[in-house]
């Protein structure tokens, strides 16, 4: 609320005044302070328990006596271990995540840039027609698309290929459609000093538009890296075996982290080992945090701006 | 291009004797492409500039999106539909026409309304149904309440405002399948899990919140909590902003009017925010019918684990298409497209419904 002066007809007017204040300011911070302790406590509970050794959380569940805090005499690295080991694998999980959020999401820059182009800057013949029908689809629900795309893929032999996991969700009617509203407000006056000092179509894109654009285009950048990172629908259906032709045989597990976890550690190897679970949660959650952490304030205005989840 | 004229254009004859304007400004003559004597080069012409601009993405889109939305359609339409994994075509024509050349196969496929009749006689889609229904009057009132009134105290404090935005929007940025599991696991049965702990200070006995033969209404407790916890980042985040544009004046106005707070945030913030509410409002209640990842992650103990003794009891409208997607039984896809499209109606009416009942009562 803005500060505003204000004036009293008397001192007992002002102490009444000043003590309400004050306790509206102790209700705000307490009630948000409550909140926000919600918010927080799973993760303060995900880091203290991945910390302890299954024998040891085990002991604590038989007593009844959960430790809610980290102490010398439970603090062990067992958990991590496993993670990382050959039964969690979570190495091959974070290659496979990396590798797939990298190539899909310069795939979907690309592509995206040249078409939110065309879409706003050259002018042909059923364009508006193109970009109708696009946009409409945005209302239809991805489970109607992926009956049909799981066949595709399974008639291209995609399965448990990287293809599958960049190409199929490749492209977004939504970032088309973003970077097309960036691209259209960018005065028209440039577009034709450019043309005058010779610059074609394609040279105005890259020498002039993409650089007013970057911070759009990095927002883009930031939100597929998300999804293709907490993605899970797909690359189960899709990316769930090994990899058919990697070194001439069947050795690379294409499980990315989000289908990886589920299946390793909620469904079979660890589907009873609780701090195993946490922990692959843990691992799951971190790369993400310290990425937010970087990009903080790119993240946070790219999603109020453009308001969808990643 | 209409004071094309007014411009110094010159007619030059090129090489093979058709003749072109040239203006000083190149490709002022647009939509034609012309061989440029002088430079040596051909001209693009603009159409084909931006066909070529667009075609990459409008391959992937047409073979990933627009004909699975047509072909998932027709599948929905066709009796009997079957697919042979890898085998068949993904074409549902072709393996329309297939089955019908086919005459040994004891499957005939035509055309119909079968699926839909299979599906509305199928115990599970009502299941199904009820829940995504319960979840979504449930949660997505509860998150938006929760969201608002935390997005409000957020914008009055000055100390700590960009401390504690941060610390709810941290949800936002995590995995919902990794934080389903967590929530499985602070949510064990008996004196394992973190939350039956927290109920024993208060003298309250544990229970079974997800177990196989724990009660509907606990494990709907869990879905609630852990969606709230999960939708509220985006939703605080959005009305941050909305808040942030609002004119302080209305505020002091109010106040020397004498109007209490609640009736501030009732009568001036309310409406102030409603083009805000009304796209959380629609969002989320199209996230909340496809609810399926954070129920799946919370259950746990199986690939597809709704909760329950056959796990199924929270299935959901997704689950259900997803459930007879990977099925191998005959005629399942038909009913996963089917449900599908189920969907999709369901999503244009709930939006619909909600664009009609704000006509009146969002103030842009």
């Amino acid at each position: 609320m803005a500060e505003h002066e204000v004036y009293f007809a008397s001192e007992a007017q002002m102490r009444r005044y000043k003590a309400q204040k004050i306790i509206t300011q102790v209700l705000l911070y307490g009630f948000l302070t409550i909140m926000g302790l919600f918010i927080v406590i799973p993760f303060y509970y995900m880091i203290i328990t991945s910390f302890k050794s299954t024998d040891a959380y085990n002991l604590e569940v038989q007593h009844g006596q959960l430790n809610l805090l980290l102490t010398s005499s439970n603090f062990s690295f067992e958990q991590y271990g496993k993670v990382m080991g050959k039964s969690g694998d979570f190495g091959t999980f974070y290659l496979n995540t990396i590798y797939t959020a990298v190539v899909s999401t310069a795939f979907t820059v690309v592509t995206s840039v040249l078409a939110a182009f065309a879409f706003a800057r050259v002018n042909f013949k059923g364009k508006d027609l193109i970009f109708t029908i696009l946009l409409g689809t945005m209302m239809i629900p991805g489970e109607m698309m992926m009956i049909t795309n799981f066949q595709t893929t399974m008639a291209l032999n995609w399965k448990d290929t990287f293809a599958a996991l960049i190409f199929v969700h490749g492209v977004s009617v939504f970032y088309i459609f973003y970077l097309r509203q960036t691209f259209q407000q960018i005065p028209n006056e440039l577009f034709l000093a450019a043309k005058v000092d010779g610059y074609g179509h394609f040279a105005y894109l890259w020498k002039c538009m993409i650089p007013i654009a970057m911070p759009t285009i990095v927002t883009i950048m930031i939100l597929s890296l998300m999804g293709a990172w907490n993605a899970y629908i797909w690359p189960q259906l899709v990316a769930s075996g090994k990899h058919p032709w990697l070194f001439g045989k069947n050795v690379h597990d294409m499980h990315l982290v989000s289908n990886g976890l589920m299946s390793k550690f909620q469904s079979t190897e660890f589907a009873s080992d609780d701090p195993a679970k946490v922990t692959g949660s843990l691992f799951a959650t971190i790369p993400l945090f310290i990425f937010f952490l970087i990009f903080r304030k790119y993240i946070m205005r790219g999603v109020s701006r453009s308001g969808i989840k990643g | 291009m209409a004071n094309l004229k007014e411009r110094n254009e010159e007619v030059v004859v090129t090489a093979n004797g058709s003749a072109v304007l040239q203006t000083p400004y190149i490709d002022a003559v647009t939509n034609k492409g012309y061989l440029d004597v002088k430079q040596h080069k051909w001209i693009m012409p603009e159409w084909l500039k931006g066909w070529i601009a667009l075609i990459p993405a409008l391959i992937f889109l047409i073979v990933f999106m627009i004909y699975p939305i047509i072909n998932s359609f027709m599948i929905s339409f066709i009796n009997n539909f079957y697919w042979v994994g890898g085998s068949n075509s993904s074409l549902a024509i072709v393996n329309f026409i297939a089955s019908r050349a086919n005459t040994r196969s004891s499957i005939v496929q035509s055309f119909g309304i079968q699926n839909y009749v299979n599906i509305f006689k199928d115990q599970l889609f009502w299941q199904a149904l009820g829940n995504t229904g319960l979840i979504v009057i449930v949660e997505v009132p509860l998150t938006i309440l929760v969201g608002l009134i935390i997005a409000v105290c957020l914008h009055s404090i000055k100390p700590l405002q960009g401390f504690y935005q941060t610390v709810f929007f941290l949800p936002y940025v995590t995995n919902a399948i990794a934080l389903g599991m967590v929530f499985n696991v602070m949510f064990s049965d008996g004196s394992a899990g973190l939350f039956n702990t927290l109920i024993g200070w208060f003298g309250i006995n544990p229970v079974n919140w997800l177990g196989a033969s724990a009660s509907k209404w606990s494990m709907f407790f869990v879905i609630v909590v852990y969606s709230i916890w999960n939708g509220i980042a985006f939703k605080i985040l959005v009305f941050m902003s909305g808040l942030s544009t609002i004119d302080k004046q209305y505020y002091d106005a109010a106040r020397i009017d004498g109007a209490s707070k609640f009736t501030i945030f009732r009568r001036i913030t309310v409406p102030l925010l409603s083009p805000q509410i009304l796209y959380i409002t629609v969002t989320s209640f199209i996230g909340a019918a496809k609810s399926y990842s954070q129920i799946i992650a919370l259950f746990g103990a199986g690939p597809v684990n709704f909760g329950g003794t056959d796990g199924t009891r929270w299935i959901t409208i997704v689950g259900f298409i997803y459930k007879y997607m990977q099925s191998t039984q005959e005629s399942a896809l038909g009913r996963a497209a089917a449900g599908s499209v189920i969907l999709l109606i369901l999503i244009l009416l709930l939006t619909l419904v909600q664009f009609a009942v704000s006509k009146n009562r969002v103030h842009y």
